[in-house]
Formats: structure tokens, sequence, C-alpha cells
């Protein structure tokens, strides 16, 4: 194999661009599954609720797709607070939560998927916006902006979330929660209220990655399915919760990724997430930054 | 009641639809059974470890894709008959389920989850790089018109090779549930620590479970190619296999083996009707919005509204 340096070069930096955009796709299960312990498999169906949205504003009205996914995140932030709503009376009471828990978020997942096909069809559809055509050079290397906005409007996001739930007191009750519920309890505190916060704001953030979803790459409703592996190696191999633990994995597999697909051709990429996944549960199920 | 005798029940009922599919004459019956027939013994597959030990695998498609893609392999290189095929086919499909388990079943229950669903992922990127068995383009595989020996046609064979499988399937499954292999797959469902304390072998227990299940699959996914004749990854690796064998028996009802069963015939047969009348997008939608329905407000499922 001739490997060039300029190829090298180029697949590393879209590499670490296509990492932070993961970041923003995982931030929402490191929340839900990381901290709260909610298997949402569902996650990548409402990201690609959030890219529809986007889909529909940019092309009836010609609306920015992030400005348009950044006012919907309330909308997203109500309906993950409906539906943890209806998981914690369903089945976090009845302590059901492993076998029927699951096949309610598999469930939302596919309905979610069929209902896009009923109403868009499985055509590939895109958004048009300033930043998808140009692109920056910096001698052999290329920084596409379509790589490059999604990668900061993730990490300013990432950011956003940390300093929530560092400085403010429900952020500090969330993290809380993942710790030990019982002795929030006993700070008079309700856990049930605090996680239904949480995994609103873990769905809200889908709004966003939904939307530069949409301005990477093309999508059709069974793209989301791509993502699950992805997501949940991220998440596990970043160590569950941890927000910059999430961010270093995703770039790691982004980078792999990219590589596999520049040298393998891109129908091996998908192959790597689950390589990923399988190895990082067999050997550090704690995750890169865990004690074993 | 005995399992021999249970046994004999299940073939008297299984030559019964036999009697009845001869009685309409009509290939489309076959046709149509012979899906119904498919997620029976898938659902009561899946049952074995989901229903019976409380693990959730989602990778129903990679293990139906496994039996069927060992029959294409098996087809263009030998001339085995298709009984050995479903039986290579099971085996393969039960290693990697054994392969998958080990790796992640000493975790939490919701990695191996998590790992079964990406494992469909990987399995579908490897076929549709293997140009061998078609790649992404698919493969064709001619069935003959008639079977030889038996001089009925070929649909009509395999209708009767999956209601064979069923009547296995199904008489396994009983016969775990009355033995000390289905307390120990009790006991891990119910609390697995206080088992394992106890000291019930529970990784062996739930490689055991991985194995039976992932290899009927493998089973039901072998005669795949025959019946559809063109087989290409995108429908072997259809997510509608993975929802359709959750919500059967989580609607008929995971503690008993009836339960898989019913949950099959009823949505199996509704899907039939509702594809030809509606569509099949419709009909999918309908086991999505049932699946839900059911795991929020019956957790019993069909039989729980009968046996309290």
């Amino acid at each position: 194999m001739d490997i060039s340096f300029d190829l090298l070069g180029n697949a590393l930096v879209s590499g670490l661009l296509l990492g932070g955009f993961y970041a923003a796709v995982t931030i929402g299960v490191s929340i839900s599954f990381g901290m709260l312990d909610i298997v949402n498999i569902a996650h990548p169906a409402f990201i690609l609720l959030g890219s529809y949205i986007a889909y529909i504003m940019n092309s009836n009205f010609g609306f920015d797709p992030i400005l348009v996914s950044i006012v919907a995140m309330p909308a997203f932030y109500f309906l993950g607070v409906a539906i943890y709503h209806v998981y914690d009376v369903s089945f976090e009471r009845r302590g059901d939560t492993a076998l029927r828990g699951l096949a309610f978020f598999f469930g939302l997942l596919f309905i979610t998927e069929v209902g896009l096909v009923l109403i868009f069809g499985v055509d590939y559809r895109l958004v048009d916006a300033i930043y998808i055509g140009p692109t920056l050079h910096f001698g052999v290397i290329d920084l596409p902006l379509r790589l490059l906005v999604p990668a900061l409007v993730s990490i300013a996001m990432m950011g956003a979330l940390q300093l929530y739930l560092s400085r403010t007191f429900i952020g500090r009750a969330v993290q809380a929660v993942a710790q030990d519920p019982l002795a929030l309890r006993l700070m008079a505190a309700d856990p049930s209220r605090i996680k239904r916060i949480a995994f609103g704001l873990s769905i809200a953030t889908a709004s966003v990655a939904g939307a530069i979803l949409i301005i990477i790459q093309p999508i059709e409703p069974s793209v989301g399915r791509d993502y699950i592996g992805r997501i949940f190696a991220i998440c596990v191999l970043g160590g569950m919760g941890s927000f910059a633990g999430t961010l270093v994995a995703a770039v790691i597999l982004g980078v792999m990724e990219n590589l596999t697909a520049t040298f393998f051709g891109p129908s091996w990429a998908p192959a790597v997430a689950f390589g990923f996944l399988l190895l990082t549960l067999a050997f550090r199920p704690s995750g890169i930054f865990g004690r074993a | 009641m005995k399992n021999s005798i249970f046994v004999l029940w299940l073939i008297v009922a299984a030559l019964l639809t036999y009697v009845c599919a001869r009685l309409v004459d009509n290939a489309y019956c076959y046709f149509a059974g012979y899906v119904v027939l498919q997620y029976i013994a898938l659902a009561t597959a899946w049952n074995i470890l989901g229903g019976y030990t409380g693990y959730v695998n989602f990778g129903i498609p990679a293990f139906i894709a496994l039996g069927a893609y060992s029959s294409v392999v098996l087809h263009k290189l030998t001339n085995l008959p298709l009984i050995v095929m479903m039986l290579i086919g099971g085996i393969v499909s039960g290693l990697v389920g054994v392969g998958t388990g080990y790796l992640t079943l000493r975790l939490r229950g919701t990695f191996f989850s998590i790992a079964t669903l990406a494992m469909a992922v990987v399995m579908q990127t490897l076929v549709t790089n293997w140009a061998f068995v078609g790649g992404s383009r698919g493969a064709y595989i001619i069935r003959p018109a008639t079977v030889p020996y038996l001089g009925i046609d070929y649909i009509q064979y395999l209708f009767l090779m999956m209601l064979g499988l069923c009547v296995l399937t199904v008489g396994v499954a009983r016969a775990i549930e009355k033995s000390r292999l289905g307390y120990g797959f009790a006991t891990i469902r119910d609390d697995e620590l206080a088992a394992e304390a106890s000291g019930v072998p529970t990784l062996r227990l739930k490689l055991i479970a991985t194995g039976l299940s992932g290899g009927f699959m493998g089973m039901v996914g072998a005669p795949l190619p025959y019946y559809v004749t063109y087989l290409d990854p995108a429908s072997a690796f259809s997510l509608s296999y993975a929802v359709n064998t959750i919500a059967m028996p989580l609607i008929g009802g995971t503690s008993s083996w009836l339960g898989p069963i019913l949950g099959a015939i009823l949505l199996g047969t509704l899907q039939q009707v509702a594809t030809v009348t509606i569509s099949s997008a419709w009909s999918l939608l309908i086991v999505g919005v049932m699946l839900v329905v059911f795991v929020v407000a019956a957790p019993k499922g069909i039989i729980g509204w009968f046996w309290k």
C-alpha cells in the first residue's frame, strides 16, 4: 500500500473534525446511559427527527439548520420529559428496566424510523447553507467548512452543558443522581424529577446533533442505525458519563474510521465502530480513563 | 405432561396444520404459512434467551443472515440436502452467538444487548464486502421445481421443513422450561447476583442459552435463500426481523413456551393481512406500536390475562 503524506494528513484532520461531530451525537447518550443508567437505544431516531425538522425548515423557508435546531431544543426537551415519565412509571418503578425497558426504546426507535419512512420516503435529503460548499486550505491540508462548523458547534454545546452541570444546583443534582440516588433523596431532592430534567436535556441535544448530521451527510430514515454502534462504542470507551472522555473517544473513533475509509474503502468504515465496541467491552469495560 | 407426550401432541398439531394446508391447496397458502411458521420458530428461539434468562438479543437479523449465507456458500460449493444445510447454518450461528456472548455476557446485561445490535451492523458490512456471496448486489438461488422422491412442490417442502423446525424449537423450549436448566435460567432472570452467590454457574448457563437461541435462529435462516430465491444484504439484515421477533414473545408472554407461539400467530397473521390490504410499511408500524403498548400496559403479555 502506498501511503502518501498528503492523504494521511487530510484523513487525520477530517477524522478529528468527524470526531467532534461524533461527540455531539454521543453526548445525549453519555447523559442518559452514562449518568442515568437509561439504555436509550432510540437516541439515533431522535437525532434523525432533528435532522428532518432542520430539513423541513431549511427547504421550505431557507432558515439556517443550526439556528432551527437551537430553537427546536425546548420542544425536544419536553419530548424527553414525556418519554422519561412513561419510562419511569412503567419500568423503573416496577424494577423491569432490563427486558421491557430495552424493548420499549427499541419499539420507539422502530416507530420513529417507519414513521419517517411513511412521511418522507426513503430518498436522501440534504440542506443548504453558506458554509456547506467552501473549504479552507492550509498548505496541503484541506479544512472543509461543512465538517469544521459542526465540530465547533458540537464543542460549544458540550462546553455549555459542562458549565450547566458543574455550576447550577440542578446540574449538580444530576451528577449526584448518577452517583447515589438514595443520598439525593436524603437531601430532600426528588431523584425522579432530576432524572426527568436530565433525560429532557439529553433528548434536547439530539436536536442540534440532528442538524449537524444533515449538514455533514445526506440522510434517509435508516441512517440512524449506523450510529447506534458508534454512539455506544464512544460512550463506553469514554468512561460512560464523562464529557471529556466522550470527546477523546469520539475523536479516536473518528480518526480510526477515516483512516479505514481512506485506505481500505468507505464500505469497511461501519465495522470499525463495532470492533472498537467489542474490544472495549472485552478488555476495558470501564473505558480508557476508567480504573479497570 | 411428560416431554415425550408433549412432543407427540406437537407432531399431531403440525400434521393437522399440514393437512389443512393441503386441503386449501393454494401455493399462496404455503408462502404465507411459511412466514408465520418462521416467526413461531424465531420467537421461540429468542425467548430461550430473552424470556427465560432476561437477556435481550437485538442481533436477530445477524443470526438469520449467518444461517442464510452459510446456505448460499454451501449451495455454490456443494450439493447437500437442505436439512444438512440447516444443521450447518445452525451450528455456525450458534458458535457466533457463544463467541459474542463470551466477550460480553460477563458484563451487565445491557452491554450484551448493545453488542448484539452492533454485531448486526458489522455482519452486514462483512457480507456487503464479500464478493463470493454476491456482495451488495445479492445472490440468486435457483431452486428445483419439485423435490425428488417426495414429488411435491418445493415451496411445500420448505413449508414442511419449517413445520418440523417449529416442532423442534418448541419441544426444546418446553423441555428446558421444566428442567434443571430452566430453573437455572430463571434464577438468572430473577436475581443474577443471588444466583451467582448460591453457586449457579451463571456464565455457563447464559452461554448455553445464547448458543441454543442463536443456533435455532440460524436454522430458521438457512432455508431463507431458497424461499426468497434472491438474497441481498439489505433484506437479509432487515430490522423488521428484529422488531417482529422481539415483539412476538413480549406480546404473547415471555414466561412460557405458549407465549411466543400466540404472539407469532397473532402478529404474523395480522401482518400478512395488513401487508396485502394496506402496505408493508404500515404493517411494520402496527407491530412497533403494539410492542410499545404491550410492554407499557400489559407486561405479562396475552397469557398474563388468563393465567394469574
